[in-house]
């Protein structure tokens, strides 16, 4: 299977690892997928609570080439964008920028779920009461 | 001695072609091109001769004689010939086949097929180890049984199965046996007289011979083996499989087995060693590694592992100046991880993380010491990077977490 140049780069530099500390106030965590699945993100935003800017972004993954450089490519697109622009990004932007195969839009997917799950957490803490939406295309 | 990348660890899946067995199908492509079935001129008789003698070396490899191989294009179309042959010839006698659940496609699907027509078939489980228990063997078997099938030494972990105490209580209930022993012929010994074996199948490839041909032991004695043909025609090797015979293929095949004879015992050593190398020299450096199958009951150049909290493509992605595979579900079209590894009842999360090495002639101690480096290098920088490795380490239990899933 050939990986594009984007993936490889991002599997090989990852942008943003690590963790933050999950009971910050500030930070929201969102943990989605299934290890039986073979993928697990982890999404960890740091959101100014006054202008809703998402001002520092960290994740882990354990997963494929191609959803180890979707989480990581999710870090670098939420940093600095607002809490509402940072919902607007759609799995599919993820598939183009990184040109996955189709059988891999399951990873994009699933970055799209933890960009959504970290911002619901961070709400629930500020107690903004949101249902978390659902990702644009559904998870095979 | 400098290593040679990318390094080959993957001889489960093929092996390279021994320059001796090159050299001995050459003359065969060139000036000894006759078609073996030709009677009338030198060219056939030539042609001939090198397949009978072929014939003897492939039969010496697994103690059998030399009339009782039966050439094929592969150990699949050989798997195919025992099992449709067997379920063809013998319908009067009863129509259940008895087969285990970590067999090679080439038989589990031939027995799907063979369900569609009517027959009957058991897929027994295995243990942990990935062997069949014996017990439930016996106890499958009625007196529709017409044919057993269990290979000698599983592709994926390399676990031989009790083929001699197998091939007994086949005797003892008047049922035919036959083993796919593609990855064990050539590697330990097999004695089809000794294990009671009626019909084995194996390849050249596996056994550093030419791709696209393989053989078929059909027993001829004690009992006389009869097989309706897969593929009619001209009614070659004995009417069993029709074709004209790849003449430089199974000169290779034959070489290629005697060098496996002669060597085996120096050979098998080495894989051994350089196997447990590898083995030893990976749990020396990393934590939370888990075989899959018998250790005590496995070939001596396989090796299975997962690596906890590593997905098994995004570490070959890693490592990809080394030829090994996986049994992740990413590498594979169906998005399902390894079957055999989910019938030892390894969870599917572990089954994600394992990889397959498989050791060959060629392998070296620096390639050992090569794989060893990189693949602890990158398993430990993937673990890095690991919500789970994380979350094991900070003390939490995995398996009592509820994942989400769609």
């Amino acid at each position: 299977m050939a990986y594009s140049d984007k993936v490889i780069d991002h599997y090989n530099h990852p942008r943003n690892v690590g963790s933050m500390p999950k009971d910050d106030q500030n930070v929201g965590t969102g943990l989605v997928g299934a290890p039986e699945c073979g993928d697990v993100m982890k999404l960890q935003m740091r959101i100014n609570p006054e202008t809703q800017v998402i001002e520092e972004a960290k994740f882990k993954t354990f997963g494929c080439g191609s959803a180890i450089a979707s989480s990581s490519l999710a870090t670098e697109w939420v940093k600095g964008k607002t809490v509402e622009e940072a919902l607007a990004i759609k799995n599919t932007d993820i598939v183009r920028e990184l040109s996955l195969p189709p059988v891999k839009i399951h990873c994009s997917v699933l970055a799209e779920d933890a960009i959504k799950a970290a911002i619901g957490d961070w709400k629930q803490k500020h107690g903004v009461e949101t249902t978390v939406e659902k990702s644009s295309s559904s998870h095979s | 001695m400098s290593i040679n990348l990318p390094v080959y660890m993957d001889n489960h899946a093929t092996t390279p072609v021994d320059p001796r067995v090159l050299d001995a199908m050459l003359p065969y492509f060139r000036e000894k091109f006759g078609n073996s079935a030709s009677r009338n001129h030198a060219f056939g008789w030539t042609a001939e001769e090198a397949v009978e003698n072929a014939r003897g070396q492939v039969a010496r490899l697994i103690n059998a004689t030399p009339k009782e191989i039966i050439v094929t294009s592969g150990a699949t179309e050989s798997d195919n010939l025992a099992i449709k042959g067997v379920a063809e010839m013998y319908r009067e006698k009863g129509n259940h086949i008895i087969t285990q659940v970590t067999e090679h496609k080439a038989v589990l699907d031939t027995c799907k097929r063979l369900e569609k027509y009517g027959y009957e078939v058991t897929y027994l489980p295995v243990q942990k180890d990935g062997r069949v228990n014996l017990d439930e063997l016996r106890s499958a078997i009625t007196p529709k049984t017409i044919l057993i099938s269990i290979m000698y030494a599983n592709n994926e972990i390399g676990v031989i199965q009790p083929i001699a105490e197998i091939g007994k209580i086949a005797k003892e209930k008047g049922v035919l046996f036959h083993v796919d022993g593609v990855q064990a012929a050539g590697k330990i010994p097999v004695d089809v007289q000794k294990d009671n074996i009626d019909l084995l199948a194996i390849s050249a490839h596996k056994m550093y011979g030419p791709k696209g041909v393989g053989a078929l032991y059909v027993r001829r004695r004690n009992p006389r083996v009869q097989l309706a043909a897969v593929i009619d025609g001209g009614g070659h090797e004995r009417g069993m499989r029709s074709g004209t015979l790849n003449v430089p293929g199974i000169v290779g095949m034959g070489a290629a087995a005697e060098i496996c004879q002669n060597e085996m015992p120096a050979e098998s050593a080495r894989m051994r060693a350089l196997r447990d190398r590898l083995k030893d020299g990976l749990f020396a450096r990393l934590d939370e590694l888990y075989i899959n199958g018998s250790m005590e009951h496995r070939l001596p150049n396989n090796l299975n592992i997962s690596f906890a909290f590593v997905e098994g493509e995004s570490l070959l992605m890693g490592i990809n100046d080394i030829a090994v595979s996986s049994g992740s579900a990413c590498t594979s079209a169906t998005l399902e991880p390894s079957y055999v590894l989910k019938a030892l009842g390894v969870g599917e999360d572990l089954a994600h993380t394992s990889i397959r090495f498989g050791l060959g002639r060629f392998n070296t101690e620096e390639d050992v010491d090569y794989v060893t480096d990189r693949v602890s290098e990158v398993v430990i920088r993937l673990r890095e990077l690991s919500p789970l490795y994380e979350m094991a380490k900070e003390g939490v239990d995995l398996s009592k977490l509820t994942w989400k899933v769609d």
